[in-house]
């Protein structure tokens, strides 16, 4: 990785702290805008954010490692969650599961290849009367079918055509 | 968004910011008797007495105080506070100013899920606009010494993080595993500072309540559970969706409302509740009945109760925070006896032993995750043994 891509990152670091505070309270917003901005927490990004707030890296990999939306290792550009919890799975989760799997051709819990999908389970979304229902990122998808997976998957496809890659999968490695 | 609500709403009828302004013209101590008045009782699941935690936290002697929306919303078959949110989001600002108000708090704190990240925006906004409207921040609406301000966390994807310790915790940039209590938050909570922690429904009751009178709510619902309450319906009927429901009404009566007469059996209060067959459907929904947060999830004829057992069991399995053994352990021992059930490979001993087990877990551990985590197991046994027991071995493929 680049000097100036561990320069960067560190100047965000404190731009973060400035606006969160530095102190304990502010790990989990900080730890969200990398996770966000860059995909994934680096164990650089870690450490910077240790340094920052005056605590020890171990702690960091603690709390990264607690919560299930923050991730130490590389995701696909798009992550893709489905929900697994009762109502969407009485209203057909596993088929769109199966179809999910097909399409992109990898099985839940794994990145493709070209780093452009993560596919995962998610515990219940909150959107129990509409299910099957899964998220793109920040985006939620209801009453999802077999046949609407692909549409989904190809829109996806489509935007990362249209514009250039929101973070670079080196970026905060 | 779409979201298919079946019944007229009060939160509809009540207009931003009177609650607020009638709250403000009372004197703190007699916010406080307004709510224990209208004996409103905690909507996300717990139900206490909210005059009872709000009296506690003011009666706390510090300068520093908060006020903690929940919206971790995690139980499965819960999302009213997702509509709640995404419709009424002033009537739930109303409330959290109110209690601040009340207990003497200056900053407000929502926790909001990781899942609803796309509300965050709308409501931002909306403390923006607010903040125009000096309905947030310095002399609020004018009243001098009364400088208020709310803030937006975002939580990221652990269920037990709805616990309040945990979800305080997670607020404190640590992991979200709960605390012992006591200390209880409303001595010791935030930066141990005293703070409130409630639930969205909740805030935008107390609004209500000033806007239409405590004679008003007190007078609906059941003596021990007085008031309205937000249903989140989903599952095998006609009509899934939002209903609003004075307590007390019959799960029978409920099912009718929403299309799901030929039910067999009905969850109510989501993973953490319990499973009510149709031959107890004229038991009631009230806290000294049968309590919930709002989820109600229909399960129709065909429906295999086992699947539906081990569903839940998964659930607990992944959001265990791992702290203590009996739920850590206990929940995969379970998960363990509905596959050998799968599989008409459990004895009825054994199956004895894993209930037993059931109950030790509700006793031994720490937080209400764990100890909620065997009800819908045992209540699935208990009604649903015929279905379980002796099934064929899966066909291998
Ligand atoms: C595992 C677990 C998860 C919980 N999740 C939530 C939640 O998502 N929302 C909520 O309001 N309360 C939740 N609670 C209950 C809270 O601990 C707390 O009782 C509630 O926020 C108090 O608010 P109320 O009195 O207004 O209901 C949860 C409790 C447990 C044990
Ligand atoms: S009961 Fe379960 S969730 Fe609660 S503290 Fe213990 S291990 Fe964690």
């Amino acid at each position: 990785m680049l000097i100036t891509e561990h320069e960067l990152l560190k100047d965000e670091i404190r731009e973060w702290c400035v606006r969160y505070g530095a102190d304990r309270g502010a790990l989990l917003p900080i730890l969200q805008e990398v996770q966000h901005k860059y995909g994934h927490i680096s164990e650089f990004a870690m450490q910077q954010i240790a340094d920052a707030l005056e605590i020890h890296p171990v702690e960091v990999d603690g709390v990264v490692s607690f919560y299930q939306f923050l991730h130490t290792r590389t995701h696909g550009r798009f992550v893709i969650r489905l929900c697994r919890t009762v109502s969407c799975d009485m209203a057909g989760k596993d088929r769109v599961a199966r179809q999910l799997e097909n399409e992109l051709g990898i099985s839940f819990g794994a990145t493709t290849p070209d780093g452009r999908f993560t596919l995962e389970w998610a515990s219940c979304l909150g959107l129990c009367d509409q299910g099957p229902a899964l998220l793109v990122n920040e985006t939620v998808y209801r009453e999802v079918t077999p046949e609407k997976v692909h549409e989904i998957v190809s829109a996806c496809r489509r935007s990362l055509s249209a514009h250039a890659p929101e973070f670079s999968q080196e970026a905060a490695s | 968004m779409s979201v298919s609500i079946r019944t007229p709403l009060t939160f509809r009828d009540v207009p931003p910011g009177v609650g607020l302004e009638a709250a403000l013209a009372l004197k703190r101590p007699a916010v406080i008797a307004t709510l224990r008045a209208a004996d409103l009782r905690g909507r996300g699941g717990a139900g206490f007495p909210t005059a009872t935690k709000w009296n506690l936290a003011a009666a706390a002697q510090s300068k520093t105080k908060y006020v903690v929306c929940n919206a971790d919303e995690g139980e499965p078959g819960t999302f009213k506070d997702r509509v709640i949110l995404n419709h009424f989001p002033d009537l739930v600002l109303d409330g959290m100013l109110i209690g601040g108000y009340a207990i003497g708090a200056r900053k407000g704190l929502i926790y909001l899920r990781g899942e609803y990240t796309y509300l965050r925006a709308p409501l931002e906004g909306i403390l923006a606009r607010r903040r125009q409207e000096r309905r947030l921040g310095r002399a609020i609406l004018g009243k001098k010494g009364f400088d208020f301000d709310i803030e937006i966390r975002m939580g990221a994807g652990a269920y037990v993080c709805g616990e309040e310790t945990a979800l305080i915790e997670s607020l404190e940039g640590q992991r979200g595993e709960p605390r012992n209590r006591p200390p209880f938050p409303v001595d010791t909570g935030f930066q141990d500072q005293p703070t409130i922690v409630n639930n969205v429904e909740t805030l935008a009751w107390v609004a209500c309540i000033f806007a239409k009178g405590a004679d008003w709510f007190r007078a609906l619902g059941t003596a021990k559970s007085r008031g309205l309450k937000i249903f989140s319906v989903t599952g095998d009927c006609e009509r899934p969706g939002i209903y609003e429901y004075p307590m007390g009404l019959t799960v029978g009566e409920l099912m009718q409302r929403v299309g799901g007469e030929g039910a067999k059996a009905v969850q109510i209060g989501g993973a953490a509740g319990r499973c009510v067959p149709a031959a107890l459907f004229d038991r009631t929904i009230a806290f000294e009945d049968i309590p919930t947060g709002g989820s109600i999830i229909v399960f129709g004829p065909q429906r295999d109760m086992l699947q539906v057992a081990k569903n839940f069991m998964e659930f607990f399995v992944e959001e265990s925070c791992g702290q203590c053994t009996p739920c850590r352990a206990g929940t995969r021992k379970l998960l363990g006896g509905l596959e050998l059930l799968e599989n008409g490979r459990c004895s009825i001993e054994y199956l004895s032993e894993l209930c037993r087990l059931g109950e030790s877990i509700s006793l031994a551990s720490k937080c209400g995750l764990g100890q909620s985590s065997p009800k819908a197991f045992l209540s699935i046994i208990r009604h649903f043994r015929d279905e379980l027991l002796g099934r064929p071995a899966p066909a291998t493929s």
